[in-house]
């Protein structure tokens, strides 16, 4: 017997290698052709102490986490109560335990698992330069089924510099531990993989970040580094210059987004990456992104709030000061992506949309898409670049209009290097000649076409992903949307038939595209990751939603899974 | 730009680096010389209008970029210096000079002059002091006296040491730091000149009466005096005379030699290459 999903946590302090296993599980599986996710769990200190690696399997794209972990392999059990919550298991998981660590923890063992235990310090202990987190890696290897072949390439692939003795300890360490679970029989083997389709990607939703930039067309990036977004910046820094770019340090998230203004003023497409307490101090200077319609894309990778709050955990509470944090009325792009590897087509899509539109763009991401890492179809390729409307007709001097009251409201640009575009971009309130006014008149012009641009602009079929039909809806958004997919399709498979609308485009709303998504609808399940359920306000204050709502939302830190989604949507039927 | 006969060469006149836009200020106010100083200063290099950028943040001196002719960015309080090094490491062969006044870059843009100064990027800032916030009329600014009590804020006087704009900048490691009188546009001129073309960072500090509300700086015209040097490369030489002057003395203070910072970037890889290292 062979099952669908297998979710397993790697648990070990510091030093154990308990990250390391669980990246060389899921690269292993993903050689073999199977899908997973991984992502991580790590207390607040910085380096060393207690972490876990949790790693999701299947033979079928992982949308989000397990509902329960079927295996938990400890090195030791160190702090292990920190992130106990994190670690949900049923009487039909599998702890596995090295009994030189002491006794399951009460926590843990208080959920009737089923205790296995394996000497994993003593069989690493046997090998030369043998390593427990490979003992565990042949240990859930041989639980799960995962061929050796898969294993031998990672090892390869990970230690083929170090040489041939840490080769040998490595593989010495996987045997010993596959060897002592082979006669386990625990009914977790995983159904064979389908190495069929696509071309598929091991990446991050950091990664994807900096990639739909990249595709985009950013050429300037300045960074300030915060959890959980410091990644983006990290993985832009080569890949930018290699691609011609560039990236500058900032001193802080003000002079990030200035200089990313400064640089697009002057015609080169940029972008910054922060989380919520960067995105606060770079409120203002998106303002003046909005004013003096200098396009800027903003990546906001979402963690607990408020104030610095729980910077290693998800939640999905900035979207208020995203859509609402700037003064005075600044209509502004707000995108959400929705899964991981979305975090590369809606990135991209936010560099086309800020340039098209000349406004700032934020793409609202958050930890559990940034930092965890998955195995995913190659995504197909997206037409949209950085294209701003340029100024042509420059030769009548001084006559250009860089705020020109347009019928589509995007105003043709001038930038530095074109003879006659000379005009100064101003935050203050301008006529059309961008010459600083505080009449009536031209303010509310200037409002009327800020706001018209984004309004009347075809947005297509990417502000939403619309799935399924029936008569009860979840709508959703960004990382919800995973748990909130699977939820529904558990739904379908029991003869239920039920949507999905996971809106990518926050702002500008759409009214009337949401209408014709969720037209028949009787009932609607919002679904978000907040305390305030700003998600669910939102909704109700921009649009209409048929029949009875009702509302799924939590804060973080723990993920929301398909389960609780799925029973609140069974409560509703 | 139409080009025009002087005294026997032949250029742009610092007219044409003028818009038609009426100053706000105040009549007196020392900016009016200031910005005569920095177009003749442009006519003097003969810079491309389109290749120019000037950036300001937010105060009455800040208005500057509406009165030029130039492309310009009149940015938020503060954040100036920051705007004007994104344009700068984005489009290197573009002229950038920012404009703004003591409170703007030495209280909210503080911490942007103090890693402008050590970043040390190309661009020339032009810091108009009057000791004073003249926009929100007539508070006190970093570079304001401790016993000062004509703010309705401080009415007992700010109560706190005043910074010294030059030494700060020296400290802090700017490349070129000078400092000028508004009354004098020839010499403010000259100076930017410099400073333009110096390379790396540089601080021209230019004294400027506000004469709404410090009046008295009228007097600044007898309290000026040459700083008497000839400008040093030696950073520490030029902060021991810049100690020993009373914040009055004009003229060039350091003239370093501090390499720009600009990453230089060369595509060398395609998106598709890059791409190729995602793949399992
Ligand atoms: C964030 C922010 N805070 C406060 C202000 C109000 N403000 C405008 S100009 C100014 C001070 C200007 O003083 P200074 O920079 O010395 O320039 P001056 O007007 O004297 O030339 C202040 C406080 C603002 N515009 N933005
Ligand atoms: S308030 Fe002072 S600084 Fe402002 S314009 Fe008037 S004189 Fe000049």
């Amino acid at each position: 017997m062979t099952v669908d999903s297998v979710t397993i946590a790697l648990v070990g302090s510091g030093g154990a290698g308990a990250m390391t296993a669980g990246q060389m599980l899921l690269d292993a599986a993903a050689n073999v052709g199977w899908y997973g996710l991984m992502s991580r769990s790590t207390g607040p200190q910085i380096r060393g102490g207690e972490a876990a690696a949790l790693v999701r399997l299947s033979p079928t794209p992982v949308h989000g986490p397990g509902d329960r972990f079927d295996i938990i392999i400890a090195f030791d059990w160190q702090n292990v109560e920190r992130f106990a919550a994190e670690l949900p298991l049923s009487d039909k998981s599998v702890i596995i335990t090295d009994p030189s660590q002491g006794e399951v923890p009460a926590v843990l063992a208080a959920s009737g698992a089923k205790q296995v235990e394996l000497p994993i310090k003593e069989l690493a202990g046997r090998i030369p330069g043998g390593r427990v987190n490979m003992v565990g890696l042949g240990a859930v290897a041989a639980i799960v089924g995962l061929p050796r072949a898969g294993i031998d390439a990672v090892i390869q692939k990970a230690l083929g510099k170090k040489g041939d003795a840490a080769i040998q300890a490595s593989n010495a360490g996987i045997d010993a531990g596959s060897k002592e679970a082979a006669g386990w029989n625990l009914g977790l083997e995983l159904a064979a993989p389908n190495k069929e389709g696509a071309t598929r990607w091991n990446i991050s939703g950091n990664e994807a970040a900096g990639l739909g930039a990249l595709k985009g067309g950013v050429k300037f990036c300045a960074a300030y580094p915060i959890t959980p977004a410091t990644e983006i910046l990290e993985w832009l820094a080569p890949n930018l210059a290699k691609t011609g770019g560039k990236l500058v340090q900032a001193e802080d998230e003000l002079a990030s987004i200035a200089m990313c203004l400064g640089a697009s003023f002057s015609g080169v497409p940029s972008i910054t990456a922060t989380a919520g307490p960067g995105l606060s101090l770079m409120t203002e200077c998106i303002g003046l992104g909005v004013a003096s319609e200098t396009p800027v894309v903003i990546v906001d990778v979402q963690r607990g709030g408020p104030s610095t709050g729980i910077p290693t955990k998800s939640e999905q509470s900035d979207l208020n000061i995203a859509v609402y944090g700037l003064h005075g009325d600044a209509p502004h792009l707000v995108v959400g992506p929705t899964s991981i590897g979305d975090c590369l087509f809606t990135t991209q899509w936010a560099v086309h949309l800020a340039e098209a539109l000349q406004t700032p763009a934020i793409v609202l991401s958050d930890q559990a898409m940034g930092q965890s890492r998955a195995i995913v179809d190659k995504p197909a390729d997206a037409p949209h670049k950085a294209n701003r409307l340029l100024a042509t007709d420059l030769g009548g001097e001084g006559k250009y209009l860089r705020y020109a009251n347009t019928e589509s409201g995007v105003s043709p640009a001038a930038i530095p290097g074109m003879p006659g575009g000379e005009h100064t971009a101003d935050g203050l309130e301008h006529a059309e000649n961008a010459l600083p006014s505080s009449q009536a008149s031209d303010h509310q012009k200037q409002l009327d076409k800020r706001l018209r641009k984004l309004t009347s602009y075809d947005y297509g079929d990417a502000w939403a992903d619309v799935e399924g039909e029936g008569e009860i809806a979840v709508v959703t958004w960004g990382s919800a949307t995973g748990p909130s997919r699977e939820a529904v399709r558990r739904l379908e498979a029991a003869g239920t038939k039920a949507r999905l609308v996971a809106i990518r485009l926050i702002s500008p709303v759409q009214p009337a595209k949401l209408a014709a998504a969720l037209d028949g609808v009787s009932k609607v399940l919002v679904v978000e990751q907040t305390h305030g359920a700003q998600f669910h306000k939102f909704l109700r204050g921009h649009y209409d939603l048929p029949g009875k709502v009702s509302v799924f939302s939590r804060p973080g830190p723990l993920p929301i899974r398909a389960r609780e989604v799925h029973e609140t949507l069974l409560s509703l039927i | 730009m139409d080009t025009h006969l002087t005294d026997d060469v032949v250029g742009p006149l610092p007219g044409d680096y003028k818009s038609d836009v009426k100053p706000i200020w105040c009549p007196g106010c020392g900016d009016y010389s200031v910005l005569a100083g920095i177009t003749r200063a442009m006519a003097t290099m003969g810079l491309e209008r389109h290749d120019t950028v000037v950036v300001s943040g937010i105060g009455c001196s800040s208005r500057i970029p509406a009165y030029t002719s130039v492309y310009g960015y009149h940015t938020v309080h503060g954040r100036s210096l920051a705007v004007a090094s994104g344009v700068k490491l984005a489009r290197p062969e573009l002229n950038v000079l920012i404009f703004g006044g003591d409170g703007d870059g030495f209280s909210i843009g503080g911490n942007h002059f103090l890693h402008a100064c050590r970043r040390n990027v190309d661009m020339t800032y032009i810091v108009m002091d009057n000791q004073v916030y003249g926009m929100t009329k007539g508070q006190a600014s970093p570079t304001t006296e401790a016993d000062w009590c004509e703010s309705k804020l401080t009415p007992e006087g700010p109560g706190v040491n005043p910074i010294q704009p030059v030494a700060l900048a020296l400290a802090c490691g700017a490349n070129f730091v000078a400092r000028g009188f508004s009354n004098n546009p020839n010499e403010v001129a000259r100076l930017i000149v410099e400073g333009v073309r110096h390379p790396g960072f540089s601080v021209i500090h230019i004294l400027s009466p506000c004469v709404t509300f410090r009046p008295e700086q009228r007097n600044w015209k007898s309290t000026v005096h040459p700083y008497g040097r000839e400008p040093t490369d030696d950073p520490n030489e030029a902060m021991r005379a810049v100690l020993e002057d009373d914040g009055f003395g004009l003229g060039i203070f350091l003239a370093g030699n501090r390499r720009p910072f600009q990453p230089e970037s060369a595509a060398t890889r395609s998106i598709a290459q890059i791409e190729e290292g995602f793949a399992v």
